[in-house]
């Protein structure tokens, strides 16, 4: 009975973190048409400079602010001056972040070397609540908070805002977005600053309890992938739902299954790419 | 250096070595010749790189205190860097004995690398040392080839069993792991101990090697006296955080292997790990000469805290020294070699005294340690020594080998509850 309330709770923390993790990724796979293999490593770096920053004497948001926007700079310099030489060419550029996210491990082992870091959770968000025997950390609640607050932010953005529009433009159609006077490519700049910045933010707000050691961009890339087949390239309520429900198979299966438990994450993925290729809320590709 | 003392024919070189001068004066007829050739596997690289630069700082400290000259011969050291998988494991093996024509193999790190090489070991004849746990490699199928001057993934496991149940008479564990051989295996050596000293092992959970979040695992584990971990690589840092914020660390007791505690990770935990109990058959606290030269070196040298696979390979290379002096001339021929590594017998090394059995795995002290915080930080304190503990704890070898080797379902979970 516990365990149940336990878990779904916790599913739905994970789900938020999920969604910081995978809007950016959708976004980025829904506008240039390429799945960003380097985005398990903007969550890892972004965390990995999260916790220097804290150790600098930051305070934690702050700390991931900072990391969000150091990694939405190098995000646009990846963009600018690497993946727009290769524009129009999708294979090469999957391949180039894929080879970046090599560099950028290598290159946090490093700096970082190997050891596992742990910041502390923030002093304001400590602690347990406890009902009834049952114990949740408050900081993960905050995370669902977190990631609420950042996808009302975000719709707001992509639907009431000119820059939005642009971008939904964009993704629907890209050719006829340029024809009608769309800079398309600007938008693939600040689409991967955006990207990049969530991803470090949803790195440094999920350190605190998922720690952060090398391999952690190869655990995370997956699940982020699987979000947004499940959800629909491109769409935000897409990667919402795909996100809790990913987070909600996740819990569950390691704990009803748990031999099973990458067969139950990868199952709905496998069932959407056959029947709903698209996506639960992408658009048919024109 | 008692070792040297015993080998009194090459005394003289060695006793030169020992006290700063250059040996090769001291020993021409030992000098002469090609540098004997140290070949180190080890990993640099993904997630089991923290262990593989903590084996290669371990080494490089032993290696820098003898000057590269071990018993009166000067040592060259090649480092290959595996991947941290078996095919590079392989890989790096062949590039090893073939091509670099290594004398000796120190490594490689993980299980699963042993495995994949133990066979080619055997062909090329060449003298292994490994930190690897795997069990049978020192056990059912024992390679001439290969000594382990650490433990098996069990050994440490049957004493935190024995003191779980008698130091602080706990009878119902849940035990949880990675779902692979060095989990499994270090969880049925702690059930078998525990279950036949009286207790009960009522819920296993396994895991997978990858997995963000262990929320799921620790919400199912109930009503029990304690919970025994095998978690190894920066694994047991995310494990302990979330044991600690359901809530379970202030009411149920958290043991673990050596990996599971390891000194290299305490400057990555918190408070949550305060009361954590591992057995180690190493720990950084321990006081003989060659352990505070080793802690002090690498404070000094890469400002980090020897752990396990450090303290390995600084005894690996302990090992090569003292089979020097047992193979003298003959050191270069590998049969020869290996037959040395099985009669090294160490009375001075930062784990203390051990020796080397039958089938190539040590006997020496286990260590029951506490995770404790002094002067605001976190030390693993040794709260009880068990003196030669081998790796057939204190069941006959032959009945011991008659079992099957430990694994998932092996000795099989009869008291599991819901």
């Amino acid at each position: 009975m516990n365990l149940w309330l336990v878990l779904a709770i916790n599913s739905i923390t994970l789900g938020g973190l999920l969604f910081l993790l995978s809007a950016g990724f959708s976004l980025i796979f829904g506008l240039m048409r390429i799945p960003n293999l380097m985005h398990g490593s903007f969550f890892m770096l972004g965390a990995y400079m999260g916790s220097t920053f804290l150790a600098k004497g930051f305070g934690f948001w702050p700390a991931a602010l900072a990391s969000a926007a150091s990694m939405a700079v190098l995000g646009g310099l990846v963009e600018r001056f690497l993946l727009r030489r290769l524009a129009g060419q999708e294979l090469a550029q999957v391949l180039l972040t894929l080879g970046l996210s090599f560099i950028i491990a290598d290159a946090c082992l490093m700096v970082w070397t190997g050891d596992p870091i742990q910041p502390s959770t923030p002093p304001d968000l400590r602690g347990a609540i406890i009902r009834s025997g049952l114990v949740f950390p408050i900081y993960r609640l905050a995370i669902v908070g977190v990631a609420i607050a950042m996808a009302i932010a975000l719709w707001l953005l992509i639907d009431k805002t000119r820059i939005g529009a642009m971008i939904r433009a964009g993704v629907d159609d890209a050719p006829i977005a340029r024809v009608v006077g769309i800079k398309v490519s600007q938008l693939f700049t600040l689409v991967f600053c955006l990207g990049a910045a969530l991803a470090a933010f949803a790195g440094v707000v999920g350190s605190p309890y998922l720690s952060i050691y090398p391999g952690l961009d190869a655990e995370m890339l997956p699940l982020a992938l699987i979000v947004v087949i499940l959800g629909g390239a491109g769409s935000l309520p897409g990667a919402l739902l795909g996100s809790f429900i990913i987070g909600f198979l996740y819990n569950f299966g390691q704990a009803m299954f748990p031999d099973l438990a990458y067969v139950i994450l990868f199952v709905p993925m496998v069932l959407v790419l056959v029947l709903r290729p698209q996506g639960l809320f992408g658009r048919v590709a024109l | 250096m008692t070792i040297q003392r015993r080998t009194v024919l090459k005394g003289m070189a060695a006793a030169g070595a020992s006290l700063g001068v250059s040996a090769k004066i001291a020993s021409p007829a030992l000098a002469q010749g090609a540098p004997f050739k140290i070949g180190l596997m080890t990993v640099k690289t993904g997630p089991l790189a923290q262990g593989g630069i903590q084996m290669e700082q371990g080494l490089l400290t032993f290696l820098k205190e003898k000057n590269n000259t071990l018993g009166g011969r000067k040592v060259e050291l090649v480092v290959a860097d595996t991947g941290g998988n078996p095919a590079g494991a392989k890989t790096k093996a062949q590039e090893l004995v073939e091509r670099d024509k290594v004398n000796v193999i120190l490594g490689p790190l993980a299980a699963f690398e042993l495995l994949a090489i133990t066979d080619y070991i055997l062909q090329t004849k060449t003298p292994l040392i490994a930190v690897a746990a795997a069990e049978d490699v020192t056990q059912r199928k024992a390679n001439p080839y290969i000594i382990r001057p650490t433990t098996t993934s069990a050994q440490c496991c049957h004493v935190m069993a024995d003191y779980a149940l008698k130091e602080l008479k706990l009878k119902r564990a849940a035990t949880i792991s990675e779902d692979f051989a060095f989990g499994h295996e270090q969880m049925a050596g702690f059930q078998r101990v525990f279950e036949e000293g009286g207790g009960k092992v009522v819920k296993k959970l396994w895991p997978p090697l990858v997995t963000p979040d262990y929320t799921p695992f620790i919400a199912q584990i109930g009503n029990v006296d304690m919970v025994f971990s095998g978690f190894a690589g920066s694994n047991p840092v995310k494990f302990m955080r979330a044991y600690a914020d359901l809530g379970l660390a202030a009411k149920t007791p958290l043991m673990g292997g050596w990996t599971f505690m390891d000194d290299a990770l305490l400057k990555s935990l918190g408070d949550e790990a305060l009361g954590v109990l591992s057995g180690s058959s190493y720990s950084s606290a321990f006081e003989s000469e060659s352990n505070k030269r080793l802690v002090a070196a690498m404070a000094k040298d890469y400002n980090s805290l020897p752990g396990g696979y450090a303290s390995g390979m600084y005894i690996g290379g302990m090992c090569v020294e003292s089979a020097l002096a047992i193979a003298g001339d003959k050191s270069t021929d590998g049969t020869a070699f290996a037959e040395a590594l099985h009669k090294i017998k160490l009375e001075e090394s930062p784990r203390g005294a051990f020796t080397i059995d039958a089938r190539g795995n040590a006997v020496g002290a286990v260590f029951v340690r506490k995770c404790e915080k002094k002067n605001g930080q976190l030390v693993n304190t040794v709260v009880k020594t068990y003196p030669n503990v081998s790796q057939f704890w204190t069941y006959p070898e032959d009945e011991f080998l008659k079992n099957p080797v430990y694994s998932r379902d092996y000795p099989p979970a009869k008291n599991l509850e819901n």
